[in-house]
């Protein structure tokens, strides 16, 4: 768990080195798991239209299975024609578009991301500079991560509702909850990252804490705050799509979820499990970009 | 020095919050400026007690530990008392936040239903589908890594899943698998998955050249250079993912039951108390949860010391 981070940057290299050779095994895997999908939607849907109308066969059955209304697993193109329908051809701001939806939950996920933050990075600084803290309070957080946060989130959706607190607020608390860990356990990392010598070095400038810290270990601390965002920002899409379980919330991409479930439509299901990665593909890109230019501006040589 | 200043801060703190719970509880809500000086006077105590123990250096690894353990637990300690304090002192509905002795009565008051959903929840759903799950990932990344050519193409596509809310296929299997445990641990098992695999291929790799060339100057196979060299070499990422796995894999079972479950479980008991506004209840399960979480955890940490000793972050202690 600590060293959720980690593993993850050390896993660019290899791939960084392959370089244009991944490509075409990338594009090969996913091109046979569109092929196992439309095969398993023949198979799992079949059941059903046969007993729709026991007289299709052949070609017929297998476009039935392709197209039925509510299907045990929509086939790829019925997907897509849903988004495409949710996205395009209706109103941002209409309750009907996904987007809309999207809008909700990435709202709320961002104002989480944004206070977990803030939250790891000033426990990781307390941790730092107080020696107590640092055999008191990290051990639970650690500890605080072996709890499912996420079942705690209808209680402080619900807690927080009735003493009058609604929106995304409560949302984001939870992507907040989920968000500080990995931020606050790589700052740790990265605020400690400086070898005695540039300490030493500090010192002999006679600088006080406060300057090592703004000069030195908050700069050195940055790739590793970087390394942090990437897992954090994913979770906390995470927090927010669990959030809009339980209450029954009126819009969001997890609400999309579980009126899908409770209504049997399936494809609306998938539409938004598809939205939300998406998504989350998408605020991992921008996590990547941020750092790119930032490191480069800070003059790390790529 | 500072270990007569620790157990004079000890005595103190145990004598003054045992007084505070006690008056809360006689009057509670109608606490006076006392009462909170009080609170404020342990609050210090403890404050003081903990970093005299972080500054305490003891040349016995073992007596250092079990101070280091004292340190984080009478922080824990103290927040609890806080809790307490302020629930009780400020008469909070119990609708709001219970305080931890009404918690601590419900788990003592529940201890059927509590096994029930427990049984029903990790037993059933929560190990078999985190065994499941990462036994698949671990082979999918021993053939990932035979093949070089899955390999490319299956890490850039885990990497992506990784970072997926995977936890939204809950809906979908609990309509493929049915209410009960099979589609909670069908959950586990995909979100168990890519972690394992992702981890697992990158531990195969951590073996250095250097190693792997002497394995092959021996005339090593290519199972003896696996099973003697690059599984044990990959043995921390396999327990890393195990970790990370052994968290969501609660968190999954327990949110998959938010889409539809038998009339047990912690999921359930979660979403249908909470309807009920007892949230006594409620926090009952998460202390459950949490302390099954937290020993699976311990557990999977001393299983890996022992496996992995030779490993540097180890030997260093």
């Amino acid at each position: 768990m600590m060293s959720e981070a980690a593993p993850a940057s050390t896993l660019k290299a290899p791939a960084a080195r392959s370089g244009e050779g991944q490509t075409v095994p990338v594009l090969t895997i996913v091109g046979c798991l569109i092929l196992i999908w439309y095969a398993a939607a023949i198979w799992l849907n079949m059941p059903f239209q046969l007993q729709l109308n026991p007289e299709l066969a052949g070609m017929d059955l297998v476009y039935a299975t392709w197209a039925a209304e509510r299907p045990v697993l929509p086939s790829p193109h019925q997907v897509l024609a849903e988004i495409w329908k949710t996205t395009a051809l209706v109103d941002i701001t209409s309750k009907r578009s996904l987007f809309y939806h999207a809008w909700v939950t990435i709202s709320s996920s961002l104002l989480g991301f944004a206070m977990g933050t803030l939250v790891g990075v000033l426990l990781a600084a307390a941790i730092v500079h107080v020696r107590a803290l640092q055999k008191s309070l990290l051990p639970w957080i650690i500890a605080s991560q072996t709890i499912p946060i996420l079942a705690i989130a209808p209680i402080i959706i619900v807690v927080l509702g009735s003493i009058g607190i609604t929106g995304i607020f409560p949302k984001a608390l939870i992507s907040a909850y989920l968000c500080f860990f990995p931020i606050a356990i790589s700052m740790v990392k990265g605020l400690t990252s400086p070898d005695l010598m540039q300490l030493d070095l500090m010192r002999t400038y006679n600088a006080s804490q406060f300057e090592t810290f703004a000069k030195l270990r908050w700069p050195a601390s940055v790739p590793f705050l970087f390394a942090g965002f990437k897992v954090a920002i994913a979770i906390s899409l995470v927090g927010a799509i669990v959030g809009e379980m339980p209450t029954g919330a009126q819009a969001g991409l997890g609400a999309r979820l579980l009126a899908g479930s409770y209504y049997g439509q399936t494809v609306q299901i998938w539409a938004a499990l598809f939205m939300a990665s998406g998504l989350a593909a998408f605020l991992v890109m921008a996590v990547a970009f941020a750092e790119r230019v930032t490191l480069k501006r800070m003059g790390v040589k790529p | 020095m500072t270990l007569p200043l620790a157990l004079f801060f000890a005595v103190l703190l145990g004598f003054f919050s045992l007084e505070v719970l006690i008056h809360a509880h006689d009057h509670a809500g109608a606490v006076g400026g006392l009462f909170w000086t009080l609170v404020i006077v342990v609050w210090i105590a403890a404050g003081l007690l903990t970093s005299s123990l972080a500054k305490l250096k003891i040349l016995n690894p073992t007596l250092q530990r079990i101070a280091d353990l004292c340190a984080a637990a009478i922080f824990g300690l103290t927040l609890l008392f806080l809790w307490e304090a302020v629930t009780v002192g400020f008469a909070v509905p119990s609708v709001l936040m219970p305080p931890p002795s009404a918690i601590g009565a419900a788990i003592a008051n529940s201890l059927p239903i509590l096994q029930a959903d427990f049984v029903q929840t990790i037993v059933k759903a929560v190990i078999p589908g985190w065994i499941m799950g990462c036994a698949a990932g671990f082979l999918t990344a021993i053939i990932a890594d035979r093949v070089p050519f899955l390999r490319r193409g299956l890490i850039p596509i885990g990497n992506f899943v990784s970072a997926l809310p995977i936890i939204g296929v809950a809906p979908i299997m609990v309509m493929w698998f049915g209410f009960d445990w099979h589609s909670k641990a069908a959950v586990v098992v995909i979100m168990t998955f890519f972690p394992m695999l992702v981890n697992t291929v990158a531990g195969l790799a951590a073996a250095s050249h250097l190693e792997r060339d002497l394995m092959r100057s021996y005339g090593a196979s290519y199972l003896q250079s696996l099973f003697r060299l690059r599984l044990p070499a990959a043995l921390p990422f396999i327990f890393n993912a195990l970790k990370i796995n052994s968290t969501l894999a609660l968190v999954g079972a327990i949110v998959a039951e938010f889409f539809g479950t038998p009339i047990v479980g912690m999921g359930f008991r979660i979403s249908t108390e909470v309807g009920r506004m007892s949230l006594d209840m409620v926090w009952a399960e998460i202390a459950v949860a949490a302390l099954a979480g937290s020993l699976f955890y311990g557990l999977l940490a001393q299983v890996e010391r022992f496996a992995a000793f030779w490993h540097p972050s180890y030997r260093a202690k």
